[in-house]
């Protein structure tokens, strides 16, 4: 399968990823050769065949409604590039 | 019901669905143990599992499974034995995992219904599509500062249910009743406290109109909407919107807006040149969720007798109007003052009408009034039962247990020893009643000559200055019947 320069743009737009002029040439073929190799899956008849959600046999595991309090906004916080009082401060993000 | 808009044109039909998100009541949120609670320090309920550190995994809180099921059920939904996490992929700086973790093609409940009670008297039925769990998203303030954001990750990882209507809705009113029916089957349910404006309860309506028997028109989704006011200025406004566009010969453009409730208007959100791609796809980290029916059953069994019964109960058991029914069951807690008269008085079970009078209008009136939930009310509902007997067994009169009513409010004292501290026990001796006629009458022999002469409208007055002269304790209906012997 063919990936075009347009949806490479749109790829990196969605990853957050600014491409060079060049690169959008390597990563075009890039992609598309990937895709290629994987396409062959498609020669695998799969008619009538559920699809595998995971490949672990156990079951979903459940906790119970109980609150932990570890009192890790500290720790939560201490990643965050910019903070004022206890609220991560970012980059105004109005849409 | 005529819904139809008359526009400059033609006449238009509005076509409304509904996207409900519910915040389930729970301790804990769905993928963690953090708490829920609301109004907490900003971030003090960010596990790194919310704040989505490398390596974190989800563990499902297995009592937002029942109360999604719970919830289902209460929609006479079909709950789905095997449902699938997915990943909806976006960015934003309020969502730390970059996806929020939902239930695409395989939500746990499927097709449902909600019947609303039109003001005309007529039933709809409202189809629901679906509900699927899903994670709430973090906060964030955008008028702390002029170029900074603000972001409170507590909300992050909070359950939410969001309940998919189909488009069966032609109206805001509509729309808003349907809202009011389902937040009632939640809160009778506990599965959530409804409370909009903590923003346990948010809705994503979806509008179009339509020329009468043409097809649905394309749709635009206003987002966020946290009151019943908004909803419906919101469907109003983009009906009349769209209709103008049309009627101009213009095309509507399917797009996400928001609404400003300050000028009562929708807006177009920014960046709209590119529609969403969210690239679903089922989340690694989670395992199908599978239910055995025996789990389903069991949640059954604890499923509480249903707004839509209980009105019918009202109506088959008590007596009473399908109005005063729907009103009394609207509110849980308004139901069960009711039924703890009844309760608390056995001898009232006949008098279910004067009940509901007194609750929807007396007792409504003060709790509104000092902006008071009737689980707060200084007369309890045992107090109000007591009060309505002794109207009812004659001891009193209707207008006095209104002064009586006013008194139990503010001192929260029981009636009986208000009646008997004021001596205000109605006078039912004819002999007594009899001396405050002829009283009465000798004072006011001017009015009763006119009288005599057939001034027949004269009998009110007199009436009334009698149970003047009793201090309104003369029972109204003696009063009457021994005036009519004595003037005629």
């Amino acid at each position: 399968m063919k990936i075009d320069k347009k949806t490479i743009l749109k790829i990196a737009k969605l990853s957050k990823i600014k491409l060079k002029e060049n690169e959008i040439e390597e990563f075009a073929n890039n992609l598309s050769s990937i895709l290629d190799w994987v396409e062959q899956l498609n020669e695998t008849d799969t008619d009538n065949i559920e699809p595998l959600n995971n490949v672990s046999s156990s079951k979903l595991p459940l906790r119970e409604d109980k609150t932990v309090s570890n009192n890790s906004s500290n720790q939560v916080l201490n990643n965050a590039p910019e903070k004022v009082e206890e609220y991560f401060i970012v980059p105004k993000v109005v849409e | 019901m005529n819904n139809i808009i008359k526009g400059k044109k033609f006449n238009w039909e509005l076509v409304v669905g509904i996207e409900v998100h519910a915040q389930i009541s729970s301790n804990s949120k769905l993928f963690s143990s953090s708490p829920t609670k609301f109004g907490s320090t900003p971030n003090s309920q960010v596990s790194l599992v919310d704040a989505a550190m490398p390596g974190m995994l989800p563990v499902i809180n297995e009592f937002c499974i029942t109360q999604a099921i719970k919830t289902g059920l209460g929609l006479k939904a079909k709950i789905n034995n095997k449902s699938i996490f997915d990943r909806k992929n976006y960015f934003y700086a309020d969502l730390p995992q970059g996806y929020q973790i939902s239930q695409y093609k395989h939500p746990i409940v499927g097709e449902g219904k909600v019947e609303i009670d039109l003001p005309d008297g007529q039933s709809k039925k409202i189809r629901i599509i679906r509900l699927h769990l899903e994670q709430d998203a973090g906060k964030s303030l955008h008028d702390q500062s002029p170029n900074k954001t603000y972001v409170d990750l507590n909300r992050s990882g909070i359950a939410l249910m969001e309940i998919v209507s189909e488009p069966d809705l032609s109206s805001a009113e509509e729309a808003a009743i349907y809202i009011n029916k389902l937040r009632t089957i939640l809160r009778y349910l506990n599965t959530c406290d409804g409370n909009m404006q903590e923003g346990s309860l948010r809705a994503d309506v979806n509008i179009s109109v339509k020329k009468t028997g043409e097809k649905n028109g394309t749709r635009c989704e206003v987002k966020n909407l946290n009151s019943i006011k908004f909803i419906k200025q919101a469907i109003n406004y983009e009906a009349k919107r769209q209709i103008d566009i049309l009627e101009d010969g213009g095309n509507i453009e399917q797009n996400t807006l928001l609404f400003d409730s300050k000028l009562g208007i929708t807006k177009m959100m920014r960046n709209k040149e590119e529609a969403h791609d969210y690239r679903y796809f089922p989340d690694p980290d989670l395992l199908p969720l599978e239910i055995e029916d025996k789990f389903i059953s069991d949640i059954k069994n604890t499923i509480p007798e249903l707004p839509d019964e209980k009105k019918q109960r009202y109506i088959d058991q008590y007596k009473l109007t399908k109005y005063d029914s729907s009103i009394l069951i609207s509110e849980k807690d308004t139901s069960e003052y009711f039924e703890k008269i009844l309760i608390s008085n056995q001898e009232l079970k006949n008098h279910t009408k004067i009940i509901s009078n007194w609750i929807i209008s007396e007792l409504f009136a003060y709790l509104k009034k000092d902006d008071k939930q009737i689980k707060q009310s200084p007369v309890s509902p045992e107090n109000l039962g007591k009060l309505i007997l002794l109207i009812v067994n004659n001891t009193i009169s209707g207008k006095i247990a209104k002064e009586v009513f006013e008194e139990m409010y503010v001192n929260k004292s029981d009636p009986q020893s208000i009646i008997e501290n004021q001596n205000l026990t109605q006078v039912t001796d004819t002999k007594e009643i009899n001396k405050i006629i002829e009283k009465v009458l000798q004072n006011n022999q001017d009015k009763l000559s006119e009288y005599k002469n057939g001034k027949n409208k004269l009998f009110g007055f007199f009436v009334g200055q009698v149970m003047k002269n009793s201090n309104g304790k003369a029972n109204p209906k003696i009063v009457n019947e021994l005036l009519k012997e004595k003037l005629n």
